[in-house]
């Protein structure tokens, strides 16, 4: 399971198509391959945007996203790095970036080889990102984007990111619920990245139409991942 | 008990008293006099005998002699429907005196209407719980309504002191003698142990000088028997089931109405389930408890009042206030886990003033026949328990803060000295009084984003004053302390709602699941819009509602009685038959546990070796030390498999034994520094705390402007996902502080077992036994069927994962599922 010479143990093998990923505890997908990190939801300064409103959140949510995003990338050294989507929280999120978060980006961006899927949230990426901008990316035969699409063609395969999944595990008279990635071999899922984000219920009305039969969650636990066939989950929050 | 009336009384009150047959009280007398001399009062006195009335006594005379109009009395409970029935009652002698006097209620429930035309038209007198009171508190014309105030009556001071509740309260209390200095305080209290801590709370320096104490007659001592089932008494086991065929005997040669209190809502189910399978005579039984719908427990209250129940089966929902009736016996079903508690329940059977109260107390199992014993002497002693009021939350203080700032502009200094007459803040530290201004102003972070996002504004002379009115509303629409689990409502399918019960147990049922609710077999059919849908009956093996709340802790009072009667063979021919012969078979094949010493028993049994240490420091407790101790004995290779904590026990099992030096090295003090400080931040103990005190302090929402939903669901923002991020950054944040403060609250037990390990350094008993030991027999009884409570659900929620895993995954899951808390916290997020 673990990663050969990196320290990071304890990920889950999965395949789209005839492609071998693992996803990873932290909560990115790793593509040992092309050696490409991808990761979805990073939702830069969600924590302040909440500040008109009068949430005095504590602003730490960019820093800490940034550095579990930085830990991976010392590690394992991705010739390619794709954020799925919705990296910055909104149009003014990146205004709003403190220098040292500032600089802690630029670092991790001057490794090279970035691609920034654009996503709902962040539809106009800021001039100095570095890397490449776009709507969709491709990984072999595997089509990466932001939103899922709605009904796959023939052969396709999809890595998405937008929903935010997560499962929750009915347990002896209650339960746990965890961020999670949901694929069925052809689509994934993936969680979001992001220290201040949510999830919805990988039985909520948006996943249904995108996994009409089984399919499999990977639980984040705080070691490890746990997978679980989609018989094995509660229906409910 | 009563004399003649004093001439302070005027005469259409002596009129009054007596055309009702009643003569009033010595300690009416005395409240009376209280009130003309201008004193501050606190009356304790059991149930009964009219404490209600010894408060508002004096403010009727003297609305009655001088009319005046505007706000003069204001009456707090802790119950909205107390406060409710208090003003239904309050007005018979109002209209028989043709007093010129309007009381009204004002709570959650009172119609928008009607609260608007209370400020602009106050009554005289005015019946409101503590979060109301915080919400007139926070408008600008506060000073208006309560500026003619005369009198505080806070009833049932007992219940609130000890709680956040009371917090707000007490700083509310120290605005209102700020807006109304020549207003007197009036307390109510049940009988407690800590008197003059109650003074000091109730008084307007925190000093408790100037409060005049008042005792009522402590009446008749109740009559306090303890019922050994007929069938033979269990060794293990907490429901009762054992003593259902008395308790109904009981029942049916008892005239009036009879209340069954029990320990847990799950354990009121299930009695009350088994009592109707029993009723041969159909009596009328009913249920009552925390979680059903509040129409069910009126109906309830109504027949009980009406004299038309001949047995309530009920928790804590009938511990405190208003008096239902004709109540000729009460019936404690299992443990009574502490003194103070009991004697309430007993004393509601209490309902004439000259008869003694009538109990039973049915032990479900051996221990707690002991315990039974302890509290009863505790009883005839006049020895109550509890715990002294701790030092005021930080939290609670932030939300104070806040509703003062919609109130008007003020001065750091000024607001400081005021919150430091509020006896929980008395000791309140200038440094502690600014972090916590700075949290509500700009969120007081080591790193300053939020400078032109103040939630308070400062005009040129330093003045904090509210930003917007936006938050203002806000502020109002999540006011208080009390943070409940997220709850969902159980449905019929034709629409009727039962009640609720915490979100987690219904994730935890599958379609087709059954379970005891509201008295009834339902088979969950699965969510609908935010609602659990059951239909009406179903198998046979019912999985029954676990409340996180339900379970109450032992006191250390009681726990030290039983200790006392353990370590004392004289006492044992008091005991039933059964109970006598255990302790003496222990003392036979083992040693029994002496008050200056803890006993550890070792013995193998059926291919395990147990570890059983007498500690009985409490549950919540030995539930932290089976952590602990699992934890080093995988460090000393012994291979700890799992352990079971009782209130007063707590049995470990391994693959090897710990020799006596091993077993020493194992309970070292120490280990409550190196591995409690790790365990403890982890701990699930400290996110839910967190996630309290982020909700009271106004960090994140419950409700949201706009947004008039009150389920806890409704939280804006994730509270596991701020600690997380705060710990790791801004680790010295004036809520993580709070949070430690609070948990540390609620960790009392943890400081016993400190000391009782500091204690037991060098006084450790340990036995080797060939097989196990009389008194061992209950706690491995508990083994497999425990039932998880409280802090336990969560820390053994991991291993319960681990073992799905395991069926699901062999190959993937850890083989062992304790004393790794890595592990054991592994899937919560």
């Amino acid at each position: 399971m673990s990663i050969a010479g990196t320290g990071i143990a304890a990920g889950a093998n999965l395949h789209l198509g005839a492609e071998a990923f693992v996803a990873l505890q932290g909560g990115a997908l790793w593509h040992p391959a092309r050696t490409a990190l991808l990761v979805a939801d990073l939702h830069l300064e969600k924590g302040t945007s909440f500040a008109r409103a009068g949430h005095l959140l504590p602003p730490y949510d960019t820093r800490a996203t940034l550095t579990r995003l930085k830990a991976l990338i010392d590690r394992l050294q991705p010739q390619a790095v794709y954020c799925l989507g919705d990296s910055l929280h909104d149009r003014r999120a990146a205004d709003r970036l403190l220098a040292p978060d500032r600089a802690l980006l630029d670092e991790l961006m001057a490794h090279g080889g970035w691609c920034w899927i654009t996503g709902n949230h962040d539809p106009d990426l800021p001039d100095w990102l570095k890397g490449e901008r776009v709507a969709e990316a491709r990984l072999g035969d595997i089509v990466l984007r932001h939103e899922p699409s709605a009904a796959l063609g023939g052969m396709e395969l999809e890595i998405a990111g937008h929903l935010h999944p997560k499962a929750t595990v009915p347990l002896r008279g209650t339960a746990i619920s965890g961020r999670c990635f949901i694929e069925n071999g052809r689509r994934l899922v993936l969680p979001a990245f992001g220290q201040y984000t949510g999830g919805l219920n990988v039985f909520a009305d948006p996943f249904r139409a995108l996994f009409a039969t089984r399919f499999h969650a990977h639980v984040i636990g705080r070691e490890r991942l746990f997978t679980f066939p989609s018989d094995r989950l509660a229906r409910a929050a | 008990m009563s004399m003649p009336p004093s001439p302070t009384l005027p005469p259409n009150f002596t009129g009054w008293f007596s055309s009702r047959g009643w003569a009033p009280h010595a300690h009416q007398l005395a409240m009376l006099a209280a009130a003309e001399a201008g004193e501050d009062a606190l009356l304790v006195a059991p149930t009964g005998g009219g404490k209600t009335l010894a408060g508002f006594l004096a403010s009727l005379v003297e609305l009655a002699e001088r009319p005046r109009p505007g706000l003069h009395t204001l009456y707090i409970s802790p119950l909205k429907a107390l406060a409710v029935d208090i003003q239904r009652n309050l007005q018979s002698p109002i209209a028989e005196l043709r007093l010129p006097i309007r009381a009204e209620t004002r709570t959650g429930d009172t119609p928008p209407n009607r609260r608007q035309r209370q400020r602009r038209d106050p009554p005289n007198i005015l019946m409101t719980t503590p979060e109301s009171l915080a919400l007139l508190l926070s408008h600008e014309d506060s000073h208006k309504l309560f500026g003619g105030l005369r009198c505080i009556i806070l009833d049932e001071l007992h219940a609130l002191v000890d709680s956040k509740r009371g917090e707000l309260l007490s700083l509310g209390l120290a605005r209102l003698s700020r807006l109304a200095p020549n207003c007197r305080r009036v307390g109510l209290s049940a009988t407690v142990k800590d008197i003059p801590a109650l003074a000091r709370w109730l008084s307007k320096d925190a000093t408790g000088a100037g409060v005049r104490l008042v005792k009522g007659s402590s009446g008749k001592a109740p009559q306090i028997d303890i019922l050994v089932p007929s069938e033979g008494l269990p060794w293990g086991g907490h429901m009762g089931f054992q003593s259902l065929p008395d308790i109904y005997k009981r029942l049916k040669a008892t005239t009036g109405t009879a209340i069954l209190f029990v320990n847990t809502r799950a354990q009121a189910e299930l009695i009350f389930q088994e009592l109707w399978r029993i009723n041969e005579d159909g009596l009328a039984i009913a249920l009552h408890h925390g979680s059903l719908a509040v129409e069910q427990r009126r109906k309830v209250e109504a027949a009980m009042s009406a004299g038309a129940l001949r047995a309530v089966v009920a928790t804590s929902s009938l511990d405190l206030g208003i008096d239902w009736g004709a109540v000729d016996l009460v019936i404690q079903i299992g443990a009574p886990k502490g003194v103070s508690r009991l004697l309430q329940r007993i004393g509601r059977s209490n309902h004439r003033f000259d008869a003694p109260s009538v109990a039973v107390l049915a032990p479900a199992n051996r221990f707690e026949v002991l315990e039974c014993e302890a509290a009863i002497g505790a009883i005839r002693a006049k020895e109550l328990d509890g715990e002294p009021p701790g030092p005021g939350g930080l939290d609670v203080l932030a939300q104070h803060i806040i509703g003062m700032a919609c109130a008007g502009a003020f001065l750091g200094e000024e607001l400081f000295t005021e919150i430091r007459r509020a006896a929980p803040y008395s000791a309140l530290s200038r440094q502690d009084f600014e972090a916590v201004l700075d949290f509500v102003a700009t969120g007081g972070y080591a790193l300053s984003a939020y400078e032109r996002f103040a939630k308070l504004s400062r005009d040129e002379e330093g003045r904090y004053r509210i930003a917007n009115k936006r938050l203002a509303l806000s502020y109002r629409l999540n006011v208080g302390t009390i943070v409940e689990e997220p709850l969902i409502k159980v449905r019929l399918k034709n629409g009727r709602t039962l009640g609720e019960v915490e979100e987690y147990f219904i994730n935890g049922l599958a379609p087709g699941d059954t379970f005891l609710f509201a008295g009834q077999l339902l088979t969950f059919a699965g969510i609908r819009e935010h609602d659990a849908l059951c239909i009406k009956g179903g198998g046979q093996d019912p999985k029954v509602p676990v409340y996180a709340g339900g379970r109450l802790p032992l006191t250390t009072d009681l726990s030290q009685r039983v200790r006392q009667i353990l370590a004392d063979p004289g006492a044992w021919p008091h005991l039933p038959e059964e109970v006598w012969e255990w302790l003496r078979q222990q003392h036979y094949r083992s040693v029994l546990p002496k008050a200056d010493s803890l006993l550890i028993e070792s013995f193998p049994q059926r291919n395990r070796e147990f570890l059983v240490a007498y500690c009985f420091e409490g549950r919540n407790a030995h539930q932290t030390l089976g952590m602990l101790l699992t934890r080093r004995m995988e460090r000393m290779g012994l291979g700890p498999l799992g352990f079971v904590a009782t209130d007063y026990v707590i049995a470990i099992w391994s693959v090897k034994a710990p020799n006596a030096q091993q077993t020493r090295e194992l309970f070292d003090e120490d280990m409550l520094g190196d591995d409690l400080e790790a365990w403890m931040a982890e701990s699930s103990m400290l996110r839910r705390a967190f996630r309290n005190v982020a909700l009271i302090a106004g960090l994140i929402e419950r409700r949201h402007t706009g947004d008039e939903k009150k389920t806890g669901r409704q939280v804006t923002f994730s509270s596991d996902l701020i600690y997380d991020t705060l710990r790791s950054h801004d680790p010295g944040h004036i809520l993580l502080r709070a949070t430690r403060q609070d948990a540390a609250r609620g960790l009392t037990d943890i400081r016993r077992l400190g000391e009782a390990l500091k204690r037991a350094r060098g006084h450790i008993t340990f036995r080797r036994l060939e097989r196990i030991s009389p008194l061992a027999v209950p706690i491995l009884l508990e083994i497999g069927r425990e039932q998880v409570y409280g802090s336990a659900l969560d820390d053994l929620l991991a291993e319960a994962a681990n073992e799905l895993v395991e069926a699901a995954m062999p190959d993937l899951a850890p083989k062992q599922h304790n004393g790794d808390e890595g592990r054991q916290h592994s899937l919560r997020l």
